[in-house]
């Protein structure tokens, strides 16, 4: 049922939206204070986050190798996999944050009568991840339109790349389609895939739920209720929230309200959810470090000088007897031990 | 504990209804408590263990006493979960990978089906994921701001005995082999909150048995295995009889020898049992080929670490005498044996724990002159390294028709694998000594490959079923080469998976062998002076 707790939460959250939105002197709350105060909690939050994570020393080198390490010369390194300079490190965090590298090598297994294993290349995952990945990115760099004036030449040259099919009127845009399909995509195979299925939580699907949800109304404001709004004085007020000047002007519409709000509440959610995975990406230290803790040495600040091995002295008074008598060299011979004893 | 015969177990991985099948589980995974009984759970550490390795110095191992799982009541001190929550906290203050490992898991499922415990148990708490979760589940109660207010709705839960229970078994049901971290978008290392539970665990007196008799063992005698320095030394003795029987070579070794150039270490098992026991006959006589000067020390006589499976404390303790061992006879560096945890540990961590090694120098080949730049700091090469080198520059007689009874395929261990990047290595070394050995399918090798199913101290014989079935993906990879190529030697670089792959190919695969690479080396000598009889098993073969 966890599922369907995302959908009563994210109607729950139109419905105050929609119905609070319409009751006189609170859209100021809504277009206003709220957002501000979600761009706080955001920024803030997401700063705290990382902040907290930095402060927690990463004591020993744990890479994990992907591939052939660094070694004699005439053994081929395997640079993007296993790392051993900061320049190949950043080589592999770029593929793993623009391309999924690590997603890219998932499969499928299967046990099969024999038994067998089978295990067959999936990317599915990887493809729909992308996908809803750069939309989403490209659909928030394409909102800058509203905050910026005039709007910069390579915004332009985005959204007109994004709506080059020329599909109705205004041209649809691309990444409108592909981030619903993507979203789709996710959150089907939550229900559809039974591992996935079980291990899904409440906060799996609230943010698919809600992302979707921001998209739809977005789309809706876009493509159909073109009447019900005001682009221009929303754009009065964009501007004015990033000069912190806002403004609200008459006719906003409550659809905006709703996509303002749901877009609010997804920044709020962030810093603490998984949604951290932005930040997390960049500092997960199987990724970020490079394979070189023999040629170089990696510094614990919590090394503790005082653990030290079982002495060898200690080792040797414990058998030293027979250690003589099978001609293994000792420190102290037997007669020299006893007389100290 | 009976074993399942291999045809009921053989159905069971396919048809048992299992999340690895198909069938999914009714119960919600908070809802399903860890039941323990004979055959699914290591035996509980000793008392006396327990009680010694709290007596030395660094080491905290608390709470020594007579329990067991099957028990209810698992006499656990009167504050435990203050114990556990306070030390949780610690370890996120210690800890980057721990706290980001906690934040950022999407549950995407990725991991799922990487693990060689849920394909072969189909337990759903052995999808990586999900051992995860235990502990985030208990990290977003305590420490989350969402699972504070939220609780359960936000996937939190409260620390309980249950709970405890459940971390002992599944922490015990992983094998840090770091396969689902190759596929985690995040790098998440399942591995690390293994070690983290662990930790966790031994703050309350829950060990197993099979780790800390060892880790005891090599704190004293200096080996797991117990062996003191004497008996250590007539192991090594016997096999280098071993050899003059066979080639007529008398080797020149020596121990604890003051002055020599090199230290050697190798796990204690491979002078201690066979199949490893050729892996040792491997290195001495290859040492004995170039005339290195080097030595075999009876107090730094383990190459592997078990302290690597109960906290950082005695993986450093342990593994401290390699360097003491090596300042004190005056070496001017170390060859390491074929081993995967030990290299884990010698090549992420014992710089970090016990150098600077500045006492020692930069590893140099003495036959070759090549400087080994990659063991620059740490000053420990890896047999396969130096093996390798002497072949590329011709340095080895070898004649692979010596290995002509051989039809090899190379496992990577975990650790050199993915913890270190040793692949390449050891294969060019197989290129050199046998003929046409053949690799295993493309998913199952190099950076993907499969556990032997019993690694970080799981191989014990009460849980063989357990590891015969997280063994069964490697299993299946080596029987297809067999099938196809009628492959008789599984070839490793690694002292466990010698014992530990060798159960399990006379379980999944009888008939196939089990070898050190080493062991290959040794077989394709060819030695100077040498009187070789007929070997048609390489060194194996009884004279
Ligand atoms: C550096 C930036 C980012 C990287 C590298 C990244 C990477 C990933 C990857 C690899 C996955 C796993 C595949 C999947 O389940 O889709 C994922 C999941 C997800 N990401 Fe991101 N991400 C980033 C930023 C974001 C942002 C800004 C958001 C939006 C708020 C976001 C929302 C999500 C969601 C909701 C999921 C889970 C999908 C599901 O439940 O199946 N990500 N991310
Ligand atoms: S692959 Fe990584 S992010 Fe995905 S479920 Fe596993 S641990 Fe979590
Ligand atoms: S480290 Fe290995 S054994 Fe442990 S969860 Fe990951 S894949 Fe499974």
């Amino acid at each position: 049922m966890k599922y369907a707790f995302s959908f009563l939460a994210v109607i729950a959250l139109i419905l105050i939206a929609g119905l609070g939105s319409q009751i006189p002197g609170m859209q100021y709350l809504f277009g206003v204070v709220l957002p501000y105060l979600a761009i706080m909690l955001f920024v803030g939050g997401f700063v705290y986050r990382v902040m907290d994570w930095a402060k927690s020393p990463v004591p020993f080198s744990i890479p994990t190798t992907c591939g052939q390490g660094s070694s004699l010369d005439f053994i081929k390194q395997d640079k993007l996999e296993c790392p051993t300079t900061t320049t190949e490190v950043a080589g592999r965090m770029f593929l793993e944050i623009f391309f999924f590298r690590s997603l890219f090598r998932n499969t499928k297994s299967e046990i099969h009568d024999g038994p067998k294993v089978t295990y067959e290349s999936s990317k599915w995952l990887w493809l729909f991840a992308l996908i809803f990945h750069y939309s989403f990115l490209v659909i928030v760099l394409r909102h800058m339109r509203f905050f910026l004036e005039p709007v910069p030449f390579v915004l332009s040259i985005l959204e007109g790349v994004d709506s080059m099919l020329q599909i109705g009127q205004p041209a649809m845009y691309l990444t409108d389609v592909f981030i619903l399909v993507g979203l789709l995509f996710l959150y089907g195979r939550r229900l559809i895939t039974r591992h996935v299925k079980y291990i899904s939580l409440n906060n799996d699907y609230f943010p698919l739920v809600l992302i979707f949800s921001i998209a739809v109304t977005g789309i809706l404001m876009r493509y159909f209720l073109r009447t019900d709004i005001d682009i221009i004085n929303i754009k009065n007020l964009a501007i004015g929230l990033v000069t912190f000047s806002p403004v609200i002007g008459a006719k906003i519409g409550a659809i905006f309200y709703i996509h303002l709000f749901l877009v609010c509440t997804l920044l709020a959610y962030f810093p603490f959810s998984k949604l951290m995975h932005m930040g997390g990406v960049f500092m997960s230290p199987t990724r970020n470090m490079a394979n070189n803790s023999r040629s170089k040495r990696h510094i614990n600040p919590w090394n503790d000088p005082e653990i030290k091995p079982h002495s060898y002295a200690g080792y040797e008074d414990e058998f030293r007897e027979f250690m003589v008598d099978a001609g293994i060299p000792v420190e102290k011979e037997l007669a020299a031990a006893e007389d100290k004893a | 504990m009976a074993v399942a015969k291999l045809e009921q177990l053989a159905k069971s991985v396919v048809q048992g209804p299992t999340m690895a099948t198909g069938a999914v589980p009714v119960k919600d995974w908070m809802d399903v408590s860890a039941i323990f009984k004979p055959g699914n759970y290591a035996y509980q550490a000793k008392q006396e263990k327990v009680e010694y390795l709290n007596s030395q110095k660094g080491l905290h191992f608390p709470n020594a006493r007579e329990w067991s799982p099957e028990d209810d009541d698992w006499k656990l001190p009167e504050n435990w979960k203050e114990i556990i929550l306070k030390g949780l906290k610690e370890r996120l203050d210690k800890f980057r990978s721990l706290k980001i490992f906690m934040d950022c898991c999407v549950r995407c499922g990725a991991c799922a089906d990487k693990c060689h415990f849920f394909l072969g148990t189909g337990d759903p708490k052995n999808m990586p994921v999900l051992r995860a979760e235990l502990l985030r589940s208990i990290y977003r109660n305590d420490f989350t701001l969402g699972g504070k207010l939220l609780g359960k709705m936000a996937g939190a839960r409260e620390m309980t005995v249950g709970v405890l229970k459940e971390w002992f078994m599944y922490s015990y049901q992983c094998t840090e082999c770091r396969r689902c971290s190759v596929f985690c978008p995040y790098g998440i290392d399942t591995a690390e909150v293994t070690m983290m539970l662990r930790e966790l665990l031994h703050l309350v007196g829950v060990g197993i048995n099979w780790i800390l008799e060892p880790v005891s063992n090599s704190n004293r005698t200096g080996n797991h295995m117990g062996l003191q320095p004497h008996t250590f030394k007539d192991n090594v003795d016997f096999l280098a009889d071993d050899i003059e029987n066979l080639t007529g070579i008398k080797t020149n070794h020596s121990f604890n020898r003051k002055g020599a150039e090199v230290l050697f270490i190798t796990p204690s098992a491979d002078v201690f049992a066979e199949p490893g026991l050729y892996t040792a006959m491997g290195y001495l006589m290859l040492f004995e080929h170039i005339g290195l000067d080097y030595t075999w020390s009876t107090y730094a006589s383990e190459g592997g670490n078990f302290g690597l499976f109960t906290n950082n404390e005695t993986m450093k303790k342990l593994n401290g005498k390699m360097y003491a061992e090596a300042k004190r006879l005056g070496v001017k560096y170390i060859i390491g044996g074929e081993c995967g945890h030990m290299w884990r540990v010698v090549h992420q961590y014992m710089d970090t724990m016990n150098g600077p090694a500045d006492f020692l120098e930069v590893p140099k080949s003495p036959m070759t002159g090549t400087t080994f730049h990659n063991a620059a700091s740490t000053k420990m090469v890896h047999i396969s390294e130096f093996t390798a080198d002497l072949i590329k520059h011709g340095k080895l007689n070898l004649d692979k028709s010596r290995n002509a009874h051989v039809k090899a395929t190379f496992h990577d261990s975990c650790n050199p694998a993915r913890a270190m990047g040793l692949l390449d290595e050891p294969r060019y070394i197989l290129d050199h000594v046998v003929d046409g050995w053949v690799e295993m399918p493309e998913n199952t090798i190099r950076e993907q490959t499969f556990c032997c199913g019993s690694g970080t101290g799981l191989n014990t014989d009460e849980i063989m079923e357990l590891r015969m079935r997280s063994g069964l993906p490697r299993a299946n990879a080596v029987k297809h080469v067999i099938d196809k190529h009628a492959v008789n030697m599984l070839s490793c670089v690694c002292a466990i998976d010698r014992a530990t792959l060798t159960s399990l190919m006379n379980y999944w695969n009888p008939g196939c062998n089990v070898c050190g690479v080493s062991e290959l080396v040794g077989n394709a000598l060819i030695m100077e002076g040498e009187n070789r009889q007929e070997l048609t098993e390489g060194l194996r073969t009884l004279v």
